[in-house]
């Protein structure tokens, strides 16, 4: 399962034989996968095929039971989230996790909480070093807005925006943390066909223009065979086929967990 | 069951209640204590809520016609302006008001200060405190405690009793901040009781359930204010302004300084909301998860709620110690944490100007209710379940944004 065949040098992500049981079930069997810089890989399979376990034990939400995570080479397994976020792997929820009654800039201020000074003193005494900071963060908020084309609800409630809307308020925010790898899980559920178009385009964008990573936990087909470079198919925690879309669509073990044994 | 058998079984539960508190008395005759039963109240008790259940449909129409007047919301220029009239309207208020009133007002700031730092935990980053009154009671024994062991005055003590307040905080919120909502509720419940039993038990140290008396009120730039300079030599304040001794100088000079207090934590504690700090509070109130994703850390970002709320606590303490001139544990006591989470809940969550509101309000009313005496408990809780029914946000919800984008 070394999919790692045309790859860049040095991967950015990589994962060696992950595992994770809770209790009596084994949700992810032995996972293995390498993500390099700006390439676009999705992880999919039927439902509880377990890769949004996947991402948590990447992310640092769970600890895996054995296997390793490695980022840039450096062992990342176990730590906290947090501390796998500040080094540069962020992630969006599949149910929009966002800071609702906060508005749409402050979300995204506070994503950039670790690039500003956060000290207490020069903020209470409000010192140039904490201005500039803070305007500099409205600034980088404000242009991420006009990315996600999200500026004329800058100072609504993040809770009142639409559902699509929140969806990119989310990426958007991961963005502002400033991630090597974004991990997206299902960001087109929920979606309409125009708004995963456009879905489609931004990932696009984001990986030509802002040079990130990104790691896809998709269900719809279209998407990911559309912007993905590589993709990974789990079925019962266990990964059974991996490679480019043209070659995953036409693996018989893929048709098979897709379509049932007919 | 009709409204009659629901009016009916209201009265009979009643009844049952009211029986053992009015309708039978303890009477003390000679040596001998006597049962003496008085029947005429509970039956006039069951009666009345039989009344009110017969007559509840009717009442329930009537108060929906009845509207309660709206307090208007703010804009949040006004808000600015509202304060700044307030903080003047305060500066005013000991030249004008009598020497109780000004007595009183200084409570309210005590209140204030103690509010808006509760509010830090509790409004701002969502921890429900229980126990805030033990970095309260560490803040004036602080100061009790230097004054009695080493002789420290107030201006010396002071930053230090913030300081001791904060460090309890700080080595309190480390274990139990892993905790959520509930958990975290008792555990802090327990931290205030255990703070004030370690006051009443530390008989040597703390002067045990008597505490410590005889506290000095603060100078004035090292200036005694009274009759006469108490160690000798130095010159009183009223001395060296050249005025008749007056004791009603110490009450407006009190409230002077805890105007200073309570407005210099406003100051901060609206400078801190602003702040990365402060919104990283209001994300983790939001959603605890998305901070872990974003790199913000949950505890630390908790923990620094935690301490500056101490902190605040600490600085009302070792005024309050002064003010009184004596501490003891009686203080102290959990009804006090009640009380200001009241304060906090009243005036908004994460309301500054709804905190000094409500501190006014739980303050003066028992004062004012003061006539009646044993109700008076009863009515502060009867006008605290009618505010939340009637207002649930509180006094003046928090406004928000903060920050605005030019679209």
């Amino acid at each position: 399962m070394s999919a790692g065949e045309n790859a860049a040098p040095r991967p950015l992500l990589q994962v060696r034989a992950l595992s994770m049981r809770f209790g009596g079930l084994l949700a992810v069997d032995g996972v293995d996968f390498d993500v390099a810089p700006d390439e676009v890989f999705a992880i999919i399979g039927p439902n509880g095929a377990g890769k949004t376990t996947v991402f948590n034990c990447v992310g640092g939400f769970y600890r895996p039971s054995s296997g390793e995570v490695l980022l840039d080479g450096a062992r990342i397994t176990g730590l906290p989230s947090h501390k796998v976020a500040r080094r540069g792997l962020v992630r969006t929820f599949q149910n929009v996790r966002l800071f609702r009654r906060l508005t749409v800039l402050e979300n995204l201020l506070v994503a950039q909480h670790m690039q500003l000074e956060h000290r207490l003193l020069p903020g209470l005494l409000r010192l140039r070093a904490y201005r500039e900071s803070e305007e500099a963060a409205r600034h980088r908020a404000g242009q991420w807005l006009d990315v996600m084309g999200l500026r004329p609800y800058a100072n609504r409630e993040a809770g009142n925006l639409a559902y699509g809307h929140q969806r990119r308020l989310e990426i958007a925010r991961c963005m502002a943390a400033r991630p090597r790898l974004l991990m997206l899980d299902e960001p087109a559920a929920g979606l309409n066909p125009r708004e995963k178009r456009e879905l489609q385009g931004l990932i696009d964008r984001l990986r030509r223009e802002f040079g990130v990573a990104v790691l896809l936990i998709e269900h719809d087909m279209n998407l990911v065979m559309g912007v993905s470079d590589r993709i990974l198919v789990m079925e019962h925690g266990r990964p059974i086929a991996a490679g480019s879309p043209g070659r995953v669509r036409t693996d018989p073990r893929v048709v098979k967990a897709y379509l049932g044994e007919a | 069951m009709g409204r009659l058998g629901h009016a009916l079984l209201a009265a009979l539960l009643t009844a049952v209640v009211v029986a053992p508190v009015f309708g039978l008395r303890l009477v003390r005759e000679g040596a001998a204590t006597l049962l003496e039963p008085h029947w005429r109240p509970v039956a006039t008790a069951a009666a009345a809520v039989f009344a009110f259940h017969l007559a509840r449909p009717w009442l329930a129409r009537a108060a929906g016609r009845m509207r309660l007047p709206q307090l208007p919301a703010l804009p949040a220029g006004g808000r600015r302006s509202a304060a700044l009239l307030l903080a003047a309207l305060a500066l005013a208020w000991p030249f004008f008001g009598s020497r109780s009133q000004v007595d009183i007002a200084t409570l309210v700031l005590i209140y204030v200060m103690l509010g808006l730092g509760l509010n830090i935990v509790v409004g701002f980053a969502g921890l429900l405190d229980l126990g805030f009154v033990g970095f309260y009671a560490v803040g004036a024994y602080t100061y009790a405690l230097l004054y009695h062991w080493a002789g420290w005055g107030f201006w010396q003590a002071l930053p230090l009793a913030g300081a001791m307040s904060a460090l309890f905080g700080f080595l309190l919120g480390f274990p139990v901040l892993r905790l959520r909502g509930d958990y975290l509720a008792i555990v802090t419940l327990g931290f205030g009781e255990i703070i004030r039993l370690l006051l009443t038990n530390l008989g040597g140290l703390t002067g045990g359930p008597d505490g410590i008396a005889g506290i000095p009120k603060p100078t004035v730039f090292g200036m005694e204010m009274a009759r006469r300079a108490s160690a000798g030599g130095g010159t009183t304040f009223h001395e060296f302004m050249g005025w008749a001794f007056d004791s009603r100088d110490m009450v407006v000079y009190l409230y002077l300084m805890a105007l200073l207090l309570a407005l210099a934590t406003l100051f901060v504690s609206s400078r801190l909301i602003r702040m990365p700090i402060g919104r990283a509070w209001e994300a983790l109130r939001e959603d605890e998860i998305a901070c872990r994703s974003l790199g913000l850390d949950p505890t630390r970002i908790k923990l620094s709620a935690f301490t500056l709320g101490a902190m605040f606590a600490g600085f009302g303490g070792a005024f309050f110690a002064a003010r009184q001139g004596l501490v003891n544990p009686e203080s102290f006591t959990f009804i006090e944490s009640a009380l200001i989470l009241s304060i906090v809940v009243l005036g908004g969550m994460g309301s500054q100007l709804g905190v000094v509101l409500a501190a006014a309000v739980l303050t003066v009313l028992p004062e004012l209710a003061r006539e009646f005496a044993e109700y008076r408990m009863l009515l502060f809780g009867l006008a605290m379940v009618l505010m939340m029914m009637w207002r649930p946000q509180g006094l003046l919800p928090m406004k928000r944004p903060h920050v605005e984008l030019d679209p």
